[in-house]
């Protein structure tokens, strides 16, 4: 059996099927949503710095670009809220393409420069000037769209369709030769490797799931403020979570997030008050300790994770 | 001496300034498929950054490159590769996390269009990397990684190979063995341009010389006449590098 089709079947499909039949058995659906989310959004932190080596520090910059897609067009245009997911998309896409020279930077500038940008979107979009179309700080209320089963559905989809992004990275040579970029970038160049194309390729193809999980947010939770989609806790929380299982693996990121967002609910749901304390004790000993991941506990012993 | 026909690269009044720094000040030479060039100078000379600019790597300020007929001067160094030239670098960059075999693998994928890629497994067996085939080339040592480089290259099937310092750090025996493969590359009709510091091992195989200094060439011809010029002498005069 081809590895990507194992992959699909033995990772992928099982994730998805858990995802499907949960809502019927559990009733935090809203808890599920996150997951659901967060896996995305790992997994879209893992294609970009899994795969090339940028760390997106205003990740959620095409979260949030995202979500207004959804908003502005349901509210402006009266689009059917499944349209309005893929136009997110589209949003999320169009702003990596403006972010595109962002890619000339490496490591901390990178980081910094596209922590910055997110946050020009964030006051671009909440800016009072724009009221009339973003409702600029005061937020939106997307009452027409508001169907909470049907927006789970499409995150789910579009966990789907993520997931099957990191598989064929994971199996391609397209993804080999991304690895090879972040790896050396003048090396890959003498490997024949177009770097330029293929990191923006990367870079969309990042930026896209993170426009759709946007959009899908916003369907879900129908009324938001500049402030909550475009919180810098879902860039921080993706990468922590992306980075705690291992990156440039299809394993390591749903991993990190099962394990790190369940304890984060876990703890948050049992002892509040020493919620910050252990999570930030968590998150140090992973850094100190495991600085490739919970994957490389068996990349270690020779064992290759999917 | 170098065989008769047309060159596949000539280089003409190159020019490559470092801030006012002239790394490269109008350096001319030309080398012709199945002939093994040798470029030779002292440290600083400038001929890794002629090798950095043939390849791509740097977009010469002045002068010209012509390779097969056509001018390539600034072209990315992904289309040259496509074209037929590839390096190996003074410093080994292999991709550290990466396999020895996934290291070959992105080249035979993403090399030339239009030829059948060489081997994997034989590439690996002739240049002594097989036992290390699934292992991370983290792992091999910088000779090894030096003929990763060497393969990484091969696997493009390239026309015009540049072999920088390839053979430093090599014992006797590696040094015959790999002037073997170089010879036996040159002879199936590669053009390959040998910088290297080792003067018994440019004798061993350059039909012909270069000799850089500052920047240009100060002499063309073989080894045994460059080491009577007065001018290459000098220049060479006090370098740490001897025969
Ligand atoms: N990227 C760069 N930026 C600034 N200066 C550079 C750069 N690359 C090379 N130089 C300078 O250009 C000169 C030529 O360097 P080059 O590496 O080409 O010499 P070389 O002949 O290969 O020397 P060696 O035998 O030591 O390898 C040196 O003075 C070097 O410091
Ligand atoms: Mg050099």
């Amino acid at each position: 059996m081809p590895s990507f089709v194992r992959h699909l079947l033995l990772i992928v499909a099982p994730l998805i099927a858990a995802f499907a039949i949960l809502p019927g058995v559990y009733d935090n659906h809203l808890l599920l949503f996150n997951f659901v989310i967060f896996l995305i959004l790992a997994q879209g932190v893992n294609i970009i710095y899994g795969f090339t080596g940028y760390l997106p520090f205003g990740y959620v910059g095409f979260f949030g670009a995202g979500a207004y897609g959804f908003a502005i067009m349901v509210m402006h245009f009266q689009t059917p809220a499944p349209l309005a997911v893929l136009v997110a998309g589209v949003v999320g896409v169009l702003l990596g393409l403006l972010l595109t020279p962002l890619l000339r930077l490496s490591g901390a500038y990178f980081a910094i420069a596209n922590l910055a940008a997110a946050l020009a979107v964030l006051h671009f979009v909440a800016n009072p000037a724009l009221e009339s179309i973003t409702k600029g700080p005061y937020g939106v209320a997307l009452n027409g769209t508001f169907n909470p089963t049907l927006a789970y559905v499409g995150a789910v989809i579009i966990l789907a369709l993520t997931l099957g992004i990191v598989v064929f990275l994971r199996n391609s040579s397209f993804g080999m030769a991304l690895q090879a970029v972040r790896e050396d970038a003048v090396s890959a160049a003498m490997a024949g490797v177009n770097v330029v194309k293929m990191r923006v390729i990367a870079w969309l193809a990042s930026a896209l799931v993170a426009g759709l999980a946007g959009g899908v947010f916003a369907w879900y939770v129908s009324v938001f403020y500049p402030d909550n989609v475009f919180s810098n806790d879902f860039s921080i929380f993706a990468i922590v979570f992306a980075l705690f299982g291992g990156v440039a693996t299809i394993m390591g990121p749903i991993v990190g997030v099962l394990i790190l967002y369940g304890v984060y609910n876990l703890i948050g749901f049992t002892t509040p008050q020493y919620f910050q304390l252990i999570y930030g004790v968590l998150i140090m000993a992973l850094v100190l300790f495991l600085p490739a991941g919970l994957v490389s506990l068996a990349t270690r012993r020779g064992w290759n994770v999917p | 001496m170098s065989p008769d026909a047309k060159p596949i690269l000539t280089v003409n009044g190159l020019v490559k300034r470092f801030g006012g720094f002239h790394a490269l000040d109008g350096l001319s030479f030309h080398v012709s498929s199945g002939e093994i060039l040798g470029l030779v100078g002292p440290n600083g000379s400038g001929k890794t950054t002629a090798i950095n600019v043939i390849s791509g790597l740097y977009a010469p300020d002045d002068g010209t490159l012509t390779y097969d007929g056509a001018s390539i001067g600034g072209l990315a160094s992904h289309k040259l590769v496509h074209r037929g030239i590839n390096r190996t670098f003074q410093i080994p960059k292999p991709f550290l996390s990466l396999t020895v075999r996934q290291n070959v693998e992105v080249a035979l994928a993403y090399g030339r269009v239009g030829v059948a890629p060489p081997k994997l497994s034989d590439l690996l067996e002739q240049y002594h990397l097989a036992e290390f085939a699934d292992r991370p080339a983290a792992d091999l040592n910088s000779s090894q990684q030096k003929m990763l480089d060497l393969v990484r290259a091969l696997a493009t099937r390239p026309r015009l190979l540049l072999l920088d310092e390839l053979a430093a750090g090599l014992n006797p025996t590696e040094l015959d063995w790999i002037a073997g493969h170089i010879k036996a590359l040159a002879q199936s009709g590669l053009a390959i341009i040998v910088v290297e510091h080792l003067m018994g091992f440019i004798e061993q195989i350059t039909d012909r010389v270069i000799v850089m200094n500052a920047g240009k060439e100060i002499f063309e011809g073989t080894l045994a006449v460059a080491v009577k010029v007065p001018q290459v002498i000098e220049v060479f005069l006090g370098g740490e590098h001897g025969a």
